[in-house]
């Protein structure tokens, strides 16, 4: 079943197309990897998922149903949870905290329960806490719920944001750039997590640059370049496809082209 | 003499303090000055008069109905004349504010007329009398008990609940607070409502202590809320309420030294911080959004 489809989606700023009539479809338990050069348009794919921006042209689609014009909250709360290329935690709340924001998006209504003072409402909160502290024992930060975001370091930040988007009950993930500024050994660690989120059921399309790991977590990979959807298969059919060695390193002739 | 001076700096100062809030709290999470607070300070203050002294409601109900009243003010003010701004320059929305702000005494001019009104007392007045010479009337007790009240429950519902944790995602990084499924617009309008509901609060208290309602009662008090977030830290919600009293406080005593320079105080306080540490006593030095 596919979770997750862009269909023939064309985002635009200006004169300038960043995504070119792009078909993309996950289907649930992949992983699947976005790749491609810088500026191929992999962010701004993931930012018209979630509602940041509206494509010109074509549709998106979560659990079958379209998400085009949707608040990225609404999406949120529809099942559709992500990570930032660049660190976006609420760096003045603890890591506990950064999780039980994002569980809002499951109970939207039940705002004032820690005011109330008996069953009704601890009720809820306690089930907010329990499932938030499931995230952060997910990704191996229980013992650091205490700690201001900002304290963290790196790798646990990016961890920790993995976490914040466990809670908010998606079953689908974006995961921009998970790896970014990784040493080798964090970057190992973070597979088996990406493995781990797999298992438990959950979808993941991921946008990498490191080829060790897109290699190695992914079920399939889409290759993106110039807004163009130029390939896309298993990775080791990847690997050896002309068109995307030629995206990544160029070709002889490129200075014949006119392009 | 001075203890009771500083008893006035005391009532001045929380309610300079529930002002600032108001301030604080929208710009926390708009970058937004809404100089149309101090119209929402007058408004609570007449809708306070006109459920008691009109209706005759007993003020105990009247109190909650007039904030709440100034509220709902609140959350329309935002919705017409801030939030179709919001993706336009700050500028703009602080002219909007600045509209609304004359509209609204304009407003009330027009409907309640120019005069200057008493504010009926909700209750006989006695006076304590305490040790030290002190005294201090049922009335101030009353003013300052409530101020404090609506200050702890505001914390408590900033630290405590889930929508409290959803304004400061929010007043900390917007957008994305929204990709984590929350309702940000929600959020703004519940913090217009919650920050007009206490600036109103301010605005009945005070037109109680001075039994004196007008319609242009709220600029200065708008302008010194302003002054007493500003002194705190604009955009901390701690610093808000420290510097209202702060403010309160040096008002009063300066009063008893230069008596005629009172208002002058406030300003020469707010050019002063301007200039040593702008981002007031409790603002962190570097929290540039990026």
């Amino acid at each position: 079943m596919t979770l997750l489809e862009a269909r023939q989606v064309t985002v635009r700023f200006g004169g300038v197309i960043a995504v070119n009539r792009v078909d993309i479809a996950v289907n649930e338990g992949e992983v699947v990897s976005l790749i491609g050069p810088n500026g191929a348009g992999k962010t701004t794919l993931f930012n018209a998922f979630t509602g940041i921006y509206r494509p010109q042209e074509g549709d998106l689609l979560l659990f079958g149903k379209s998400i085009k014009g949707l608040q990225p909250f609404q999406i949120a709360r529809r099942g559709l949870a992500r990570t930032f290329q660049n660190i976006r935690l609420f760096r003045d709340m603890s890591a506990l905290e950064n999780c039980l924001v994002a569980r809002q998006s499951s109970r939207p209504l039940r705002y004032l329960e820690g005011l109330l003072p008996y069953a009704a409402g601890r009720r809820g909160q306690r089930e907010d806490l329990a499932s938030a502290l499931a995230a952060l024992e997910f990704v191996g930060l229980a013992d650091r719920r205490g700690a201001k975001a900002r304290s963290l370091p790196y790798g646990e930040q990016r961890r920790l944001e993995i976490a914040r988007a466990l809670s908010t009950g998606a079953r689908v993930l974006l995961l921009d750039e998970p790896a970014a500024g990784m040493n080798p050994q964090e970057t190992k660690e973070l597979m088996a997590l990406i493995g781990r989120i797999r298992d438990t059921g959950r979808t993941v399309l991921l946008i990498e640059h490191d080829m060790r790991l897109v290699m190695g977590v992914s079920d399939r990979v889409v290759v993106l370049d110039h807004g163009l959807k130029i390939a896309e298969g298993k990775p080791q059919e990847v690997r050896r496809d002309p068109a995307v060695i030629r995206a990544y390193l160029g070709r002889r002739d490129d200075r014949a082209s006119t392009d | 003499m001075l203890l009771a001076q500083l008893l006035n700096g005391l009532i001045l100062g929380t309610t300079y303090a529930l002002i600032a809030l108001g301030y604080t709290m929208v710009y926390g999470i708009l970058g937004l000055i809404n100089f149309a607070h101090g119209e929402i300070y007058m408004a609570g203050a007449f809708l306070g008069l006109f459920l008691t002294a009109g209706l005759k409601l007993p003020f105990l109900l009247a109190f909650p109905l007039a904030t709440g009243g100034a509220a709902v003010l609140g959350v329309i003010v935002e919705r017409v004349a801030y939030r179709p701004l919001r993706n336009s320059p700050r500028l703009s929305a602080l002219i909007s504010a600045i509209g609304v702000s004359i509209f609204l005494q304009n407003l009330t001019l027009t409907v309640a007329g120019p005069a200057t009104r008493p504010f009926p007392r909700p209750f006989g007045i006695r006076v304590l009398t305490l040790p030290a010479g002190l005294s201090i009337s049922s009335l101030q007790l009353f003013i300052i008990s409530v101020a404090v009240l609506l200050m702890l429950g505001l914390d408590l519902l900033i630290r405590r609940t889930a929508i409290g944790r959803a304004m400061r995602a929010t007043a900390q990084d917007l957008e994305t607070a929204r990709l984590m499924g929350i309702n940000v617009d929600r959020v703004i309008a519940l913090t217009f409502a919650i920050g007009s509901a206490l600036g109103a609060a301010a605005g009945i208290l005070i037109g109680l202590y001075f039994n004196s309602v007008d319609p242009l009662m709220g600029f200065q008090p708008g302008l010194k809320g302003f002054v007493a977030a500003v002194l705190g830290g604009i955009g901390n919600i701690p610093g808000a309420m420290l510097g209202g009293l702060l403010l309160g406080f040096a008002e009063v005593l300066g009063a008893v030294y230069f008596s005629q320079y009172r208002d002058a105080i406030a300003f020469a306080i707010l050019i002063f911080i301007l200039l040593v540490r702008p981002t007031g006593i409790l603002g962190s030095t570097a929290q540039d959004k990026v």
